[in-house]
């Protein structure tokens, strides 16, 4: 294979890859996603980007409570996230553990969902901690099951252990298992990589070993998707492009639960990676609460008034 | 598939300009006779009619001034006085956006600066300061340090509010009386100050402000009746100072131009160094006396850095002012704009590459697109001289050691950047670089705690820090 002629699949080539990236200012990614959390994005803009986020939401739920009733609920507000508002558009994907995929993608097709994919979190999520043959089923169920998209999560203890071709394996692995069946998105749990530098290399090494998106977190574990994480992301994808030709997708998930948070992730993705990326084939933003506050703030610019959460559908 | 920004401005509606200002003298507001317009920059508007201080004015000031300082200010115990200035810095925050406002519209720079840099660190001085009021014994110069008396202060049009707090503030935390002269097109949040003063009840006298030009300026440098002089500009006004001042008694500090070198290392952390390199020079439109204006990148790693740097480019946000998404506003004056014109010709002359983003400039007022200069090398005017607007000269470099040399290659000294993952590296050319402020792997932060100021022709003394006190204060360095 050749992994967009970047490493070779060895071990000593995709070590000097990695350990050759410019490194990343932790003072600097940071205060350069602070100025850009202070755009002011108002009118027509916000109303623009509220809508485009919407069509962005990876409406997720991640529960050991999840029941199919739960699920098929979801997949009701996928569709329609406003039952009163046919001018809302359907969301990005619904997002379930491998059980709930056939559910889910049975209900969508019944009721008109039929152009909003599936994804299912996959290789043993959210820890990681399972035999490689385990991740492998785990992640050909659920394809079998209907999933279009696969949330793959890293080892996170094989990266920090220094262990780059062991992640590097197992992504080309999941990769092989999805192949043109469904879209690899790669979760880092920048949690749990902590350093800018960590989730930059992470991000080089998914996606020479062929991510489709790479992801910060599984929303178990915080700090999740805060904006210089994003940031550092974006930035490696706009290099990767460069290097490649080749666009892969950002998502942010976990603790971005409003309007003003999701705003200034797009505001992120113009300024650094370009407008090119501001299409759900290329971002999507993993969240529940979320989306219920873009339908108020939506309603708020139409009606002139914020009305009381009652007004929204729970879910 | 585009996210246009929609206008996002900020009201003007919280600030009232009157037609006409006079002078601050002895805590009263005093008619002027003879007037000149402040303009907006942006807009080219006339904002208002300025006083133009003359003789007696200047005069009556430095009388103010001395009276208040003999009889109140030099008197009250250094815990009244640092009361005192607590209150002006509240006062401050509480009005902030009107001064932010104002600073725009005065001034050109982006509301997003002077409301995010500009006030909250002039704030900041006075309470940096306030807070030395009644400590000024533990600040290393003799057990019982003295003020100087009256200082005449004379500031720039780049950071007119903080620079009148950097002036400011030090001297009345020392005991001190001041005559201030904000500059001739940037008066509007110096007389604004004087508001503040009469708000927080500073006594009569304690801060006195004259607008006016150049020749109120020279009526306060050779008035026999002040004590020191402080002066932010450009180095040619420093050096009519220094002459004027050498034969008499005056305390003086100067700030004065600088030419930095930027300095990017091949292991420099190449994404935070593009954004630290458009900070260093295109902040406040490069109005910045310590920007960084000749970029220095090592040769392996300069066109990996100029690619990323253009695409950077392209997405500053040039134009109104009062838009809060702005990222670059209008050059402050008609005369700025001629002399960063006259420069940037120089450079097309001499044979370097002009490159500028695609940006659409309005139609009125002043203007310059954010511009880069490659092929530049020490020769070249557009790297020896300051600009002093969004201009960066680009050089390159081999070794460590070149870029040393270059750096130091210059009159002025006021600060230096590095870029490098590398500490040893950092703290190895922080020590070979002849200027007085050095960042390592950021640009133009600025805090209260730090001194500021230059080497050789960027200046004398320090300004913020216990080494800026000092420059107000009868001391061991003094007697």
């Amino acid at each position: 294979m050749s992994f967009y002629g970047l490493v070779d699949g060895s071990d000593a080539s995709l070590k000097s890859y990695l350990n050759n990236l410019s490194g990343v200012d932790q003072v600097g990614a940071e205060a350069r996603a602070a100025m850009l959390a202070t755009r002011s994005i108002k009118t027509s803009a916000k109303r623009w980007a509220i809508d485009t986020a919407i069509t962005m939401v990876d409406l997720t739920t991640l529960e050991g409570a999840d029941t199919p009733g739960k699920v098929k609920a979801l997949c009701t507000k996928a569709v329609r996230p406003d039952p009163t508002d046919s001018t809302v558009p359907s969301v990005g994907a619904v997002c379930v553990y491998n059980d709930m995929v056939s559910v889910a993608r049975t209900h969508l097709d019944l009721i008109g969902g039929q152009h909003v994919p599936v994804a299912a979190v996959s290789t043993a999520f959210p820890s990681g901690r399972a035999s490689m043959a385990v991740k492998i089923q785990d992640t050909q169920d659920a394809i079998d099951a209907g999933a279009a998209e696969i949330d793959m999560v890293i080892d996170r203890g094989a990266f920090l252990a220094g262990r780059y071709i062991d992640v590097f394996n197992e992504i080309v692995q999941i990769k092989q298992v999805c192949g043109d069946k469904a879209h690899l998105k790669v979760i880092f749990e920048t949690g749990e990589l902590v350093t800018y530098d960590n989730v930059r290399k992470a991000s080089f090494l998914a996606m020479a070993a062929g991510a489709d998106f790479i992801k910060t977190s599984t929303g178990k574990v915080a700090p999740a998707a805060t904006p210089p994480v994003v940031l550092v992301m974006l930035e490696a994808v706009r290099d990767f492009y460069e290097l490649t030709n080749t666009r892969i997708g950002v998502k942010p998930a976990g603790g971005i639960r409003n309007t003003k948070d999701a705003i200034k992730q797009l505001v992120l993705v113009n300024e650094t990676v370009g407008p090119e990326w501001l299409n759900p084939k290329l971002f999507r933003i993993g969240a529940s609460a979320l989306l219920n506050d873009l339908l108020m703030q939506r309603m708020k610019m139409d009606e002139g008034y914020y009305s009381s959460p009652q007004y929204v559908t729970m879910d | 598939m585009s996210f246009e920004y929609a206008p996002a401005p900020e009201s003007r509606a919280v600030v009232s300009i009157k037609p006409k200002y006079g002078h601050f003298i002895g805590g009263k507001f005093v008619a002027g006779s003879k007037h000149f317009p402040t303009v907006n920059p942006a807009t080219e508007e006339v904002l208002s009619q300025i006083a133009l201080a003359g003789k007696a004015e200047v005069d009556a000031a430095v009388k103010a001034a001395r009276k208040a300082y003999t009889t109140t200010w030099s008197k009250m115990s250094g815990k009244e006085r640092g009361k005192y200035l607590y209150r002006i810095a509240r006062i401050m925050q509480e009005r902030a956006r009107e001064f932010a406002v104002l600073e725009t519209l005065d001034n050109g720079k982006p509301i997003r600066e002077s409301r995010d840099t500009d006030i909250p660190l002039a704030a900041a001085h006075f309470f940096y300061h306030a807070g030395w009021a009644d400590k000024l014994e533990y600040a290393g110069l003799g057990t019982s340090p003295k003020p100087l008396g009256v200082a005449g202060q004379i500031i720039p049009w780049n950071f007119p509010l903080l620079m009148l707090a950097w002036k400011v503030a030090p001297a009345l935390a020392a005991g001190n009386t001041v005559v201030l002269k904000p500059a001739e097109s940037t008066p509007l949040t110096a007389l604004l100050f004087a508001e503040v003063c009469q708000q927080a009840e500073l006594p009569a006298g304690v801060v006195n402000i004259v607008t006016g030009d150049g020749s109120t300026g020279a009526l306060i440098v050779n008035h026999p009746g002040i004590d020191k002089i402080a002066f932010t500009g450009s180095t040619e006004v420093g050096k009519i100072i220094a002459r004027a001042v050498a034969p008499t008694k005056k305390s003086v500090t100067l700030e004065l131009g600088g030419k930095a070198a930027n300095i990017v290392f091949d292991d420099a952390p190449i994404d935070e160094t593009v954004e630290g390199i458009v900070n260093g020079i295109f902040f406040n439109q490069g109005h910045v006396c310590c920007a960084g204006s000749r970029l220095l990148l090592q040769e392996n790693v300069a066109e990996e850095v100029l690619h990323k740097l253009k695409n950077r480019m392209e997405k500053i946000r040039v134009g109104d002012p009062m838009d809060k998404n702005t990222d670059v506003g209008a050059i402050n004056s008609k005369e700025q704009l001629a002399k960063i014109t006259e420069l940037a010709a120089a450079g097309d002359a001499e044979g370097a590459e002009r490159w500028s983003p695609a940006c659409t400039l309005p139609a009125k007022g002043f203007w310059f697109a954010p511009t880069i200069f490659t092929g530049v090398t020490q020769a070249h005017r557009i790297a020896r001289e300051e600009i002093f607007g969004p201009v960066l000269s680009v050089l390159t470099f081999r070794t460590p050691q070149e870029a040393i040399e270059k750096a130091n290659n210059t009159p002025f000294g006021l600060s230096a950047g590095i870029w490098s993952e590398k500490g040893s590296r950092t703290l190895w050319a922080s020590q070979q670089l002849r200027a007085g402020v050095i960042w390592a792997n950021t640009f133009n932060k600025f805090d209260p705690t730090s001194p500021f100021g230059g080497y050789k022709e960027s200046g004398w003394g320090r300004e913020g820090g216990r080494h800026g006190l000092s420059a107000y204060l009868k001391g061991v360095s003094h007697e």
